[in-house]
């Protein structure tokens, strides 16, 4: 009998606003270490938290963006436990009354098939500062730049029954903390940090007991650390054992993952209200006005690229799934005057270039002015795309715009008829064998040795002659 | 709920405090007067009470969201007992 897999996420979502959630700091990542600590996040006695408004507004924002209740009088508690980047002795969060309530996110899978998943709550915290293990000669070196962070910590239901639903599910939540503008999403500087409850169990049968792999911080690791945990406890429970609650560590570089701490020594956090903090209310008024300021979400925007610009719900998918990339496209479609093309190309060449050279689309090489440039060239049949792809790369590599790239290496493509048809006259005068070859084939032949011909006449022409004028030409020519 | 030196030797634990063992026993005791008193609060009718986060009937006032804060790393640093490269030193905290 199969197993049931049953996956639940908790995501830390760094909030992007100019200063900490208690102090005026300033917030920003790569600073000197402790650079960016004042009195309050140094824990420093006498001090006292002033709460960031914009931190509130920030974490309302999202629960409004999830259809989720917002809570009137949200409590700050004080979660008790010793540790070095914690100078208080506490962080200082909420519990029994977090700023945003239940709610729900809608996921699409690669079948077409929709689900949704529940968020049993989101809640505002301080971040922790940083330890340093490494270059202090067997000492931890403490920086306290992270130290009061604003986050909010989104807490799902186990509505996920594989990798690819969390997976999906997280890439939903990056897409929605990016398009309202909390969150800056960049992963790699830890400004969205997943970690994944996973159980396994027979249908039918109770929860099983379940283990937590923290701090996964791209969605490849996310989906391959569940993927090594799922194997783990159906191993371990086929062999007989049974699993132990514990917190899983897991190292993208070796695919591996260790036990960090059993619930043995599970920290009791004695919990209570912060008598520093009253509760932060938000009116009706705040709300209406958050919601009149709700930036456009993924699942509308989606939408519009359907309609507006007929594109196939898989490829308006993609496209409106990170707002960095919503925008290229949609700036590119502009400027090309084309969607189809631009969607293509966004998805494609430039995707591919991104991904080969790990950068973001927000620092692309080519712009989306450029690239619309390109298509608008290709649209009009000023270029072939054989060469369109040659533009790319010169354009990539800093070369200019697309049309001085075209003008400086004559690239426009040979539409003169007379041009191409002394062209194909020379290899077919040349090359009698293969033309005599052609002519004794049937017709599923021919499509296929009228390749060699285009291939000759593209080298002639290193790649400029109009591919429908040659082929027509070369048809004509070859009967 | 009752306290025995059990509890007493996991509060401590998580407060961080040295508690000597032979104190154990006395420590139970007066933590077991103390919560006995607290008991009496049980006896409160609040049917119908919301719970209670802060006494005063207002609300946090929120600040803008600016920078105020200038870097004060030297002097923070100075008081600290060790530091270096600009990082609070503090003894080796993983294996």
């Amino acid at each position: 009998m199969s197993w049931e897999v049953v996956i639940g996420l908790e995501v830390h979502v760094q909030l992007n606003t100019a200063s900490k959630l208690f102090s005026g700091s300033k917030l920003s990542t790569g600073a000197e270490p402790n650079t960016q600590a004042s009195l309050v996040d140094l824990g420093l006695p006498g001090t006292l938290p002033v709460v960031n408004r914009e931190a509130v507004r920030k974490a309302a924002l999202f629960g409004l963006a999830i259809n989720a209740d917002i809570c009137r009088h949200s409590v700050f508690e004080r979660k008790n436990y010793f540790y070095p980047d914690l100078p208080k002795g506490y962080q200082t969060t909420q519990l029994a009354e977090p700023i945003v309530g239940a709610g729900v996110v809608e996921i699409q899978l690669e079948s077409g098939e929709k689900k949704n998943v529940r968020i049993h709550h989101a809640h505002l915290e301080e971040d922790a500062g940083k330890s340093l293990h490494e270059d202090f000669h067997g000492m931890t070196g403490i920086d306290l730049n992270r130290a009061g962070t604003p986050l909010i910590e989104v807490v799902s239901e186990p509505d996920m029954a594989n990798a690819e639903e969390a997976v999906t599910f997280a890439r939903k939540l990056h897409a929605i903390v990016t398009s309202i503008g909390i969150c800056d999403g960049d992963m790699s500087q830890g400004n969205m940090r997943f970690d994944v409850n996973i159980s396994v169990r027979k249908p039918g049968e109770p929860l099983g007991t379940r283990t937590e792999t923290k701090n996964l911080n791209s969605f490849r690791f996310m989906e391959k650390a569940i993927a090594l945990e799922v194997e783990r406890q159906i191993d371990v429970l086929e062999d007989g054992g049974e699993i132990v609650q514990e917190t899983r560590l897991y190292n993208g570089d070796t695919h591996t993952a260790r036990s960090m701490r059993s619930k043995e020594d599970a920290n009791d956090y004695r919990y209570f209200p912060c008598p520093d903090l009253l509760p932060v209310a938000i009116t009706d008024a705040d709300i209406e006005e958050l919601k009149a300021a709700m930036p456009e979400l993924p699942d509308s925007r989606k939408a519009r690229f359907i309609n507006d610009y007929q594109l196939s719900e898989y490829d308006a998918d993609l496209l409106s799934g990170s707002i960095a990339t919503a925008a290229f496209f949609e700036a590119a479609a502009k400027a090309g005057g084309d969607a189809k093309l631009a969607a293509n190309w966004v998805m494609g060449e430039l995707a591919a270039k991104l991904n080969a050279e790990e950068k973001d689309i927000a620092g692309s090489p080519v712009s989306a002015e450029q690239l619309g440039q390109l298509i608008a060239r290709l649209k009009d049949g000023t270029i072939s795309s054989k060469i369109a792809k040659q533009v790319f790369e010169a354009c990539w590599a800093g070369e200019g715009n697309p049309d001085d790239i075209i003008e400086a290496k004559g690239l426009k493509q040979m539409s003169d008829t007379g041009e191409l048809e002394k062209i194909v006259d020379d290899i077919i005068a040349n090359n009698a064998a293969q033309v005599d070859d052609y002519r004794n084939s049937d017709d599923a032949k021919k499509k296929k040795k009228i390749g060699f011909f285009v291939g000759q006449a593209m080298k002639a022409t290193q790649g400029k002659a109009n591919p429908q004028q040659l082929n027509k030409l070369l048809q004509e020519k070859l009967q | 709920m009752a306290i025995d030196s059990k509890v007493v030797a996991q509060v401590a634990h998580l407060a961080r405090l040295k508690v000597d063992p032979q104190d154990s026993d006395a420590l139970s005791n007066r933590l077991n007067d103390i919560l006995a008193m607290v008991d009496q609060l049980q006896q409160a009718d609040v049917d119908g009470v919301a719970p209670l986060a802060h006494p005063l009937d207002v609300t946090q006032p929120l600040r803008d969201d600016v920078v105020t804060e200038p870097n004060i790393r030297d002097k923070a640093l100075e008081i600290a007992p060790a530091a270096e490269d600009g990082c609070f030193l503090v003894p080796r905290v993983i294996e």
